[in-house]
């Protein structure tokens, strides 16, 4: 019983700490230590996820399960990295302690941990971005399809805002006089009319619901009624 | 009887309200021209319309577990995507797949990430009664936990202690794209035929979902951020928008107490439309009666609510 | 659906293209962006109005005040938000304002370190570290960051990124809070960034600064609603950065035009990379419907 009736207090007095530091100025303070306390913890938590990867992917080499190369090259990477910036090595020495190896700057860019960030994690981050844009397109070919009439203008919708995001909106409508009669013609206002106000329309009604669930879920939990989180033994 | 507690119940709603809302109305009448100025008193005035936004919908929502719980009938309509969880996971056994669980990439202070893990007690439940293997990368070490004894209990639940593996519950990485990476080659290598996204999602959720799509699994998503909902729903089979993704693990439990919630939410919910409604007729008629009361009714219910 | 295998002739063979392996389509996306940059297209740009407001919001702060930089994103984003950054780093010293830099993202930092680097040293060599810019690093917080700089600000940054403290630096020794700035911009790529600015800095302090915003694309609709009375400008995605660049290149005109051109060159890819997403939307469609069953389903 002390097994869930712990966590569940828990809950109930912090997430009623967080919701009164809000509204009352002198327990401000105290919804910030709530948040540094979750913050140590997830400190020591980063300890036991290291572990688990340490192990996990040691297991898959050992094994030779496919993709153990990707494990080799994850645990190389990991403790190199670690130990560069642990021990500081390479560091760009202090200008006012230069005789002090820790006093040195571990992530300045001459520095072996800075040469990795720009030349491996940067491009490497970069490149995954960059798959958005084939995938876009294959989702587009894919599920653009004019199968009903709200497909109909969400197409429409679609081809309004990209040409208009390119010099192709001011090509083809850019000579219609912006005070002139027509202007609403242009695909830089329409697009501009369609992101204003039918997007933002939208995503506001979205947003409302969204506030709602949360509050909802956050009050099931903070009065103990959703209790699915904790384990039932 | 019955309309005795009614009245009783009624009036210990109004009690609790009044008390609830007090402190908000004495501190905006103490505070009368300070409302704007930067020092505060104990109570935020500049935050009272939002506590009494707070309180309304609360007790609303308390209102409509009390009903729930005393017998009120619950409707809540159909979710085809939660509907459709029983079916992705007898798929992947059929086919002796695994089903991927992916929570968000958020940590447990994230709201959606909490809901994402109480959904994958569900899911957990359901693929341990069909012994379909189960995989949950994670991003962040505390999610890692809290899944792994979610999943246990899950299996407990199920009467299969035995085939809970804790090995298939794995933090990858805290780094946004490197667990993208990381979590899309294995959806590459083992071919999930279910693959289900349920937490706190940004740029990566394009990428779990084409991949997904590529090997022909079966998707579910499920998150609260509206900039990456165009693409889960443009990419996956279902997809829980914003609310319904906070209902699912009310709608999932089928208990009454927490279906009568979501009830409760749907009250707030039209509290919202019909003050939108009001200040859509006020502003339009203030539109065309500048200077006059209306505007002087729209400007007060723009401050009341706007702050 | 007919199975496009049974379909003949030209019918069929758009029918057919609608299975096409997406691995073509892959092909054709990565030349129709590779193309663009060999071939240097570019394109004229014609600023619009929130770019305008942005240039407008800069340009509005008096010269010799300080302004705040967020640097809220990491290297994902920076081809999308790098471009903008750097005008506005090269707008705010064309104008001798006192620069502050920090960020909310953990890589953030390395992004405003490069900035300072690639932009501000070698356009603005006269600019020197403590008295007319300022790097304060990263802080771990999220918006818990943005409220305490709103009451103490060295609270939250006791020493810069270089361990110096506060106090002994002569940009920020007498710096008590946000207030201090006079514009706070937050180039964002999502949580936290703009958003939060505007609720928490913006919220706690309505008058005391102007906020600005750079965001990707995607989170756009998010920030919509606070412009332009919490948010006096906002610069969206690499058209917002071109736009702007135009506007800064032709007030201030840079000693080297390519550290700041890089929001242009990224239009012409993205002008060839829209007409090929709306052509494969109108071949999918197409596909689809030489797909359909003539004269009732079979």
């Amino acid at each position: 019983m002390m097994q869930r009736t712990i966590p569940i207090a828990i809950l109930c007095l912090s997430g009623a700490i967080m919701v009164a530091a809000y509204f009352i100025s002198s327990a401000q303070s105290w919804g910030e230590t709530v948040t540094t306390w979750f913050n140590i913890l997830a400190a020591v938590a980063f300890v036991l996820g290291a572990g688990n990867l340490i192990a996990m992917n040691l297991e898959k080499i050992s094994s030779q399960r496919a993709g153990w190369g990707y494990a080799a090259i994850t645990l190389v990477s990991f403790a190199f990295m670690l130990v560069v910036g642990l021990f500081k090595i390479g560091a760009v020495p202090n200008d006012k302690h230069p005789d002090i190896h820790f006093a040195g700057s571990y992530d300045s860019a001459a520095s072996p941990f800075g040469w990795m960030y720009d030349f491996v994690m940067s491009p490497l981050t970069a490149t995954m971005f960059a798959l958005l844009a084939f995938y876009v397109a294959s989702a587009a070919f894919r599920a653009f399809r004019a199968k009903n009439t709200e497909s109909i203008l969400l197409l429409g919708t679609a081809f309004i805002v990209l040409l208009a995001q390119t010099a192709a909106g001011m090509f083809l409508t850019g000579w219609i006089p912006e005070e002139s009669a027509f202007a609403f013609l242009r695909l830089d206002k329409i697009k501009a009319g369609i992101i204003e106000h039918v997007q933002t329309a939208g995503m506001r009604a979205i947003m409302i619901g969204i506030a709602l669930g949360i509050a909802a879920m956050s009050l099931r939990l903070i009065l103990g009624i959703d209790r699915s989180y904790l384990s039932k033994n | 009887m019955q309309r005795t507690t009614s009245a009783r119940g009624i009036t210990a709603l109004v009690a609790i309200s009044a008390a609830l809302l007090a402190p908000c109305t004495v501190a905006m009448a103490q505070a009368g021209d300070a409302v704007a100025a930067p020092e505060h008193g104990w109570f935020r005035t500049d935050r009272g319309a939002l506590y009494a936004t707070l309180v309304v919908v609360g007790i609303a929502i308390v209102v409509a577990i009390v009903r729930a719980r005393a017998g009120h009938p619950v409707k809540i309509r159909r979710m085809p995507a939660l509907e459709a969880v029983d079916e992705a996971i007898g798929r992947a056994t059929e086919m002796g797949r695994p089903v991927f669980f992916i929570p968000g990439i958020q940590d447990m202070t994230d709201i959606q990430t909490v809901a994402g893990v109480t959904i994958l007690g569900r899911v957990a439940r359901t693929a341990a009664e069909y012994d379909a293997k189960l995989e949950v990368p994670t991003s962040r070490s505390i999610v890692m936990s809290a899944a792994r004894d979610i999943v246990q209990a899950a299996h407990f639940e199920a009467g299969r202690p035995d085939t809970f593996d804790a090995g298939r519950i794995n933090y990858i990485t805290d780094e946004q794209f490197g667990y993208v990476a990381a979590v899309t080659g294995s959806m590459m290598r083992e071919k999930p035929a279910a693959c289900f996204y349920m937490g706190a999602f940004y740029a990566e959720s394009l990428l779990f979902a084409e991949n997904g799509n590529s090997i022909g699994a079966i998707q579910i998503a499920g998150t609260a951020e509206p900039s990456q909902l165009p693409f889960f729903v443009a990419a996956c089979d279902y997809t829980l928008i914003g609310e319904e993704f906070f209902a699912a693990s009310a709608y999932l439990s089928g208990e009454r107490v927490q279906l009568g919630s979501i009830q409760g939410q749907d009250i707030g919910k039209i509290l919202a439309v019909g003050l939108i409604a009001i200040g859509v007729v006020l502003g339009t008629i203030a539109a065309f009666d500048p200077g006059g009361s209306t505007e002087t009714a729209f400007d007060n219910l723009k401050s009341l609510i706007g702050g | 659906m007919t199975n496009p295998q049974y379909i003949g002739g030209i019918r069929g063979f758009f029918a057919r293209l609608g299975g096409i392996d997406r691995r073509w389509i892959f092909l054709a996306m990565g030349l129709s962006i590779a193309i663009p940059i060999l071939l240097k297209l570019r394109f004229p740009e014609y600023p619009g109005p929130m770019a305008k407001a942005t240039f407008a919001a800069v340009e509005s702060v008096p010269e010799g005040s300080t302004v705040l930089l967020s640097f809220d994103y990491d290297p994902a984003s920076a081809a999308e938000l790098q471009p903008m950054a750097n005008a506005l780093v090269h707008h705010c010293a064309s104008r001798n304002l006192k620069i502050v830099f920090m960020a909310l993202w953990p890589l953030g930092k390395q992004q405003a370190d490069r900035t300072i680097e690639t932009v501000l040293k070698p356009l603005h060599p006269g600019y020197s570290e403590g008295t007319d810019y300022v790097q304060l690093g990263f802080q771990a917080g999220n918006e818990g960051v943005i409220k305490v700089m709103a009451t103490n600000l060295s609270k939250q940054f006791p020493n810069d990124a270089n361990g110096k403290p506060l106090g002994d630096i002569p940009l920020l020794k007498n710096a008590k809070d946000l207030g201090e700035f006079k514009l706070v911009a937050s180039i964002s790529a999502g949580y936290p960034g703009a958003k939060e600015w505007v609720q928490y800095g913006n919220g706690a302090m309505p008058d005391a600064f102007e906020v600005v915003s750079g965001s990707t694309g995607v989170q756009v609709g998010q920030l919509l609603p606070y412009y332009p009375k919490q948010m006096e400008g906002l610069l969206v995605a690499v058209k917002g950065a071109a736009e702007y660049e135009m506007l800064v290149e032709g007030k201030y005109p840079a000693a080297n035009p390519e550290l700041l051109g890089q929001g242009r060159v990224r239009m012409g890819p993205q002008l060839v990379a829209h007409l090929l997403m709306i052509a494969l939307i109108v071949l999918g469609n197409i596909a689809m419907i030489a797909g359909r069953p003539r004269g009732g389903a079979r």
